[in-house]
């Protein structure tokens, strides 16, 4: 219980010290997290809908995929952005390997799936309703896929949330491609295993209820914008 | 507007689902002008009629033309109204400009069109409201406008009063006979009686998924030729 206690003050006094080594991981964080998701929402959206929406060669096989990828473990998804980024692979000659670059490319293989799964299925669902009337004003494959996810926008969001909660919590694959370095590539969930590593607890539980605290915020500011648009937009 | 695509002519059309066959047969032409309404109870195939004409399912037997030089996009001509209304989530302007941003009418005619059939609906004063939000009759109202806006040359209507009360659905009737008037052939399903007597110029009358009688409206009201148009006109018709 004294753990918790001091964990509590420690992250208060964190936060309210506005501590500069602190801010600047939440700051990493944050950026990393949003790039990854921003990306994997770019890609992941039209995938899913057209998953949803298309008859192709392979189609049923990409949707199973998807669907299991969802579940990746960020140290493998980490590992293999490793071994692309290292010197000897393929993207070697990049120099990305320990840069935030690698990090957002990692956490975005990891949250695309997540996009794409979860936007197929709103999609699919959505397109059920709109089948008929969308066949009857002879709306063209592209119109109907950006029709779909237009009108899906609200329940897509949870999607991007969903997306936004793995890429923020994930350790394994931004300590593997970033390195944990100082002032560099560290961010929150980094720094709580060095933290808890170096034997620091309530230190690693105060950055713990930090990051808990900014997933609250971002997702509660994405509901509030959406309980705001809804009724104008039905 | 071009060439008229009509008649629309239905030769030996059948439709059959899990094995039964719902639609038996159905041969007719529809011409330019008229009101016509596939008038039948439920489950006689009414909806599945006016899809098959529509395009949007296929016949399993028998054949749906229209009179049209090769080429010519019939998809574009012709617009359906269906019993639900499926709305976008959108404002109600929004989903009237749809259609026209679909086939790329250039923004300052879509206002044009826009404002013109929100009026024709009765719903200017809505144009900005969501859609969904508006009551069941508003909602089909913004259908038709919706449908109306591509000035289509055969408007197809599923049972649009179905699902309203009695002062909704006549507002519906004035507006089809807004829509007729501006020009469009009107194709209906009903099975209300009182609805067909107001709006029809023929019948057909659809009974088991055979179509029974096509007559002129007055003569068939007057004078049903089969026992079962006899039945349904008195109210007992068993199914």
């Amino acid at each position: 219980m004294n753990d918790l206690a001091a964990a509590f003050s420690q992250a208060a006094s964190l936060l309210l010290g506005f501590d500069e080594d602190l801010m600047e991981i939440i700051g990493l964080s944050l950026r990393v997290s949003f790039m990854a998701v921003g990306l994997a929402v770019l890609l992941g959206l039209p995938l899913g809908a057209a998953v949803a929406l298309y008859r192709f060669p392979g189609r049923t096989v990409l949707g199973a995929l998807l669907n299991a990828f969802m579940g990746l473990p960020p140290v493998v998804v980490g590992l293999v952005v490793y071994l692309m980024l290292s010197r000897a692979g393929p993207l070697g000659v990049l120099g990305l390997l320990f840069t935030p670059a690698a990090m957002i490319l990692a956490q975005c293989l990891l949250v695309l799936p997540i996009v794409a799964a979860l936007s197929a299925q709103i999609v699919a669902d959505l397109s059920e309703e709109y089948d008929e009337q969308l066949r009857s004003l002879a709306a063209g494959p592209g119109q109907r896929l950006v029709t779909l996810l237009w009108d899906g926008r609200f329940s897509l969001m949870t999607a991007v949330l969903a997306g936004f909660g793995r890429a923020i919590a994930e350790v394994g694959a931004v300590m593997i491609v970033g390195g944990n370095i100082a002032h560099s590539t560290r961010v929150m969930t980094t720094a709580i295993a060095l933290e808890t590593s170096k034997g620091n607890l309530a230190l690693a539980l105060g950055l713990g209820l930090v990051l808990i605290a900014i997933a609250l915020g971002v997702n509660l500011a994405a509901l509030a914008l959406r309980d705001a648009a809804r009724p104008r937009h039905g | 507007m071009g060439v008229s695509i009509l008649p629309l002519r239905l030769e030996g059309v059948t439709f059959e689902a899990d094995g039964k066959r719902l639609i038996d047969g159905v041969t007719f032409d529809l011409r330019p002008g008229t009101r016509s309404v596939i008038l039948g109870p439920n489950g006689a195939g009414k909806s599945l009629l006016l899809r098959l004409c529509h395009g949007l399912i296929r016949p399993s037997g028998g054949e749906v033309s229209w009179d049209a030089p090769r080429g010519t996009e019939v998809s574009h001509r012709q617009a359906m109204v269906f019993q639900r209304p499926v709305l976008l989530r959108r404002s109600a302007a929004a989903n009237v400009a749809y259609p026209l941003r679909l086939r790329g009418v250039p923004a300052r005619e879509r206002g044009e069109r826009v404002a013109e059939a929100l009026a024709l609906a009765g719903l200017s004063a809505q144009a900005k409201q969501a859609a969904r939000s508006l009551s069941g009759g508003e909602q089909q109202r913004l259908a038709i406008a919706r449908a109306w806006v591509m000035a289509p040359e055969v408007l197809f209507l599923d049972e649009p009063t179905a699902n309203l009360d009695p002062a909704a659905a006549r507002a519906i009737e004035a507006l089809i006979d807004g829509v007729h008037a501006s020009g469009a052939k009107i194709v209906m399903t009903t099975h209300d009686l009182g609805q067909a007597h107001r709006l029809a110029d023929e019948i057909l009358f659809l009974h088991r998924g055979h179509l029974l009688e096509r007559a002129e409206a007055t003569a068939f009201f007057s004078n049903p030729r089969t026992a079962e148009a006899s039945a349904f006109l008195k109210g007992d018709l068993s199914w």
